[in-house]
């Protein structure tokens, strides 16, 4: 994406989607800005989808995985018999969570002060940037180590670390793939999931220090296993030297400051325990108000996501131990368009995610286009509905209509978000907030005008009949018509017209009868 | 204005002057496991061995043993007794002899040790959990993180059913670190591998 000085301007950003247009409750709270970090996208989703679409190894290797994750999820799910109470749970707890969400917050604050630690907030990716580079600058380090989080992904940190002449080493399998791959994460859990063994032996070969140079051992075959290994061995040295890691976190408890980090490889932990600061980044949705809710959590998220019982490694602390882990941490509270989220009434309930990825993993769009056609880097159903939201719906305008609606999102969300309802939602906005006429309120607004005058309507009928000529006897039109039909039928088949109508078929049989 | 104020700012314009009442959570889900004591026993063996864990089950008078012949079967016979860390508050009854004991060294010279040894504060055992909360029986952090083998006592009052009654037993102001199996990674092709950055292999002795 390029950046000008005008896109950096924050008074630009578009209004809160759901936010009233006009009248005293305007409430015009800031989105994300422009310009900074990863929500937007630089092609439109069916742009970027038709070349995703015509690419059979990506297509391949995102069927497979998506199959394999289904399978294990069904399996543990259907293992616990109050899954149901569970979910229903889950979303009762995040409800009432963001419907206190200022107290709970400040609660967090104290409570992570009084243990050590230091809370500050951002209102933006660049607050957040400006935040983290300078904490990492006064430790006088210029490299990090990072956990796998979805929040510095979403504001470009690395860059902005890469700018102030820090390296940041992403230690999570997947996420080193992509930044070994120069690649972008295409799924929030895994992702490298549009690459596939033989790839990511390519990449490890091409680019890590150990395979290069005379007299390399270059053998290294495409199992998981041994490519877990040669991971293993480029970054065990890289965590043993670290002075600074920056995390994410899965979950905030407001009434312990007790921070959580839910993950499998063991690079969490790395991060968390061995350099002497850690800093921190997560979004204020993230928070729960008891220690006894992560009993909810802390079920549903794991069989979720990766379909096992329970994750490897779950670590949790308060602000700092003494002769335990970090002695400098700092919590970085990040907005980012999250607040204009929550102004929305039906769309707040998408800051209810817990990042499970269970949504992308059984979407029928998003199994055969992939992660990257979405453009931000929340993609699937609920990136549909988050990254519009966080963004103002006109950034991400085509991200609402990427979906089918079916209705398989919701099924899985651990939390119920009732995704197809929100995805709606938002395309009654974007439709209400044009202000100049599209062609499809044009050919809706002639279609109106035509069925309710018989005669124009008849009229209508007959031409819409030599569309026969066209389909040539196929039973659908071809999907090369000219514009703007072609901005119909290029993604949708169009049933070729009946040589007759039912009226006229009518009309021929029986006469004028009734 | 400051940013803490004006994010807590647009929080209260973003919900209202007049709050919707905050609804009510209704916890219905299992709180308790009501599985006689030596059945979930067999549930966390299960589940434990399910992960890739292995599971040595001993009486109380054996556990020094056991450990010995658990650190046997991950290093192999002859094992340097130096080589393997336990964890300061770990009970001298459960020690082979020799042992090393972790003490204030720099966190990374845990690296090249070849085990570590320690006890657990809960044991869950439908998820075949077992949690470390930082007590001198636990030990600190790094030391169940670097070496590549971790070998966990777990006594049988330690053993609960779910995830609710486990966290119940916690103290959320200590650091914990919740271990269900050893290390993995589903990263490539969603296929879980063993064995990664945390100790690739680990084992449980169960005292019971």
């Amino acid at each position: 994406m390029t950046t000008t000085p005008e896109d950096l301007r924050t008074d630009q950003t578009p209004l809160a989607p759901g936010a009233p247009r006009s009248g005293t409750t305007f409430l015009g709270l800031p989105t994300a800005p422009r310009g900074i970090g990863h929500l937007r996208g630089d092609r439109s989703f069916p742009d970027a989808a038709r070349e995703a679409l015509r690419d059979g190894q990506l297509r391949a290797n995102l069927g497979h995985a998506t199959t394999t994750i289904r399978g294990k999820r069904a399996r543990v799910v259907s293992e616990l018999p109050d899954w149901a109470q569970l979910r229903a749970a889950g979303s009762a707890l995040k409800t009432a969570t963001m419907a206190r969400l200022d107290e709970h917050l400040e609660e967090l604050e104290r409570q992570v002060t009084a243990r050590g630690g230091t809370v500050h907030w951002a209102r933006d990716a660049a607050e957040a940037n400006r935040i983290v580079t300078e904490l990492v600058q006064a430790t006088g380090s210029d490299e990090v180590v990072k956990v796998k989080s979805m929040a510095t992904q979403e504001i470009g940190l690395n860059e902005a670390l890469e700018a102030a002449g820090i390296t940041a080493h992403e230690t999570d399998l997947a996420e080193l793939i992509v930044q070994l791959g120069d690649d972008k994460p295409s799924h929030i859990l895994v992702p490298a999931i549009h690459k596939n063994r033989a790839e990511i032996r390519e990449i490890f070969l091409r680019t890590m220090p150990q395979f290069q140079g005379e007299g390399a051992d270059r053998d290294l075959p495409d199992e998981p296993r041994r490519l877990a290994m040669a991971a293993r061995a480029h970054l065990r040295e890289r965590f043993l030297r670290a002075r600074v890691a920056i995390s994410g976190a899965n979950f905030a408890v407001a009434e312990t400051g007790t921070l959580a980090v839910v993950e499998s490889e063991g690079n969490g932990r790395m991060c968390l325990t061995l350099p002497e600061t850690l800093i921190t980044v997560m979004g204020i949705e993230k928070l729960v108000p008891t220690w006894r809710d992560l009993e909810v959590f802390l079920q549903l998220l794991p069989r979720s996501s990766t379909g096992e019982r329970m994750n490897p490694y779950t670590s949790t602390w308060a602000g700092v131990t003494p002769g335990d882990g970090p002695q400098d941490f700092h919590l970085v509270l990040l907005d980012n368009g999250r607040t204009a989220v929550l102004a929305d009434e039906v769309g707040r309930q998408a800051l209810h995610c817990i990042r499970c990825s269970a949504c992308l993993n059984v979407c029928p769009v998003y199994e055969r286009t992939g992660g990257h056609s979405y453009g931000s880097v929340y993609p699937g159903p609920i990136g549909a509905i988050l990254s519009p939201q966080l963004t103002g719906v006109e950034d991400n305008a085509s991200l609402p209509y990427a979906s089918s609606l079916c209705g398989a999102c919701y099924d899985v969300c651990p939390v119920a978000i009732d995704i197809p309802s929100v995805l709606v939602h938002l395309r009654a906005e974007h439709v209400e907030a044009q202000e100049k006429p599209t062609a499809e309120s044009l050919a809706f607004r002639a279609l109106g005008t035509a069925m309710s005058h018989p005669r124009l309507w008849r009229v209508a009928q007959k031409a819409a009949s030599l569309g026969r000529l066209l389909a040539r006897g196929r039973p659908t039109m071809p999907n090369t018509l000219p514009f703007p039909a072609s901005a119909w039928t290029r993604s949708r088949d169009l049933p070729t017209p009946p040589a007759e109508t039912f009226t006229s078929q009518w009309a021929r049989e029986h006469g004028g009868r009734r | 204005m400051s940013a803490r104020e004006e994010v807590l700012g647009r929080i209260r314009t973003a919900l209202g002057e007049t709050r919707a009442p905050v609804p009510e959570v209704l916890r219905d889900y299992r709180a308790t496991d009501d599985r006689p004591a030596g059945r979930l026993l067999d549930v966390l063996v299960d589940r434990l061995e399910d992960y890739k864990a292995s599971v040595l089950r001993c009486g109380p008078d054996d556990v020094a043993a056991t450990v010995s012949a658990a650190l046997d079967a991950a290093l192999g016979a002859g094992w340097a007794p130096g080589s393997v860390v336990a964890a300061p508050g770990l009970s001298e009854a459960w020690r082979p002899d020799g042992l090393d004991t972790d003490d204030d060294r720099p966190p990374v010279r845990l690296a090249d040790r070849a085990a570590a040894v320690t006890a657990v504060a809960v044991a869950i055992a439908e998820t075949g959990t077992l949690v470390l909360d930082g007590t001198p029986a636990c030990g600190r952090r790094a030391l169940s993180l670097l070496p590549d083998c971790l070998v966990c006592v777990v006594t049988a009052d330690q053993v609960v059913g779910g995830v609710p009654e486990g966290l119940a037993r916690l103290d959320p102001l200590r650091p914990l670190t919740m271990i269900s199996g050893p290390s993995a990674t589903s990263d490539i092709e969603l296929e879980r591998v063993e064995g990664v950055h945390g100790p690739r292999t680990l084992v449980v002795v169960l005292v019971a």
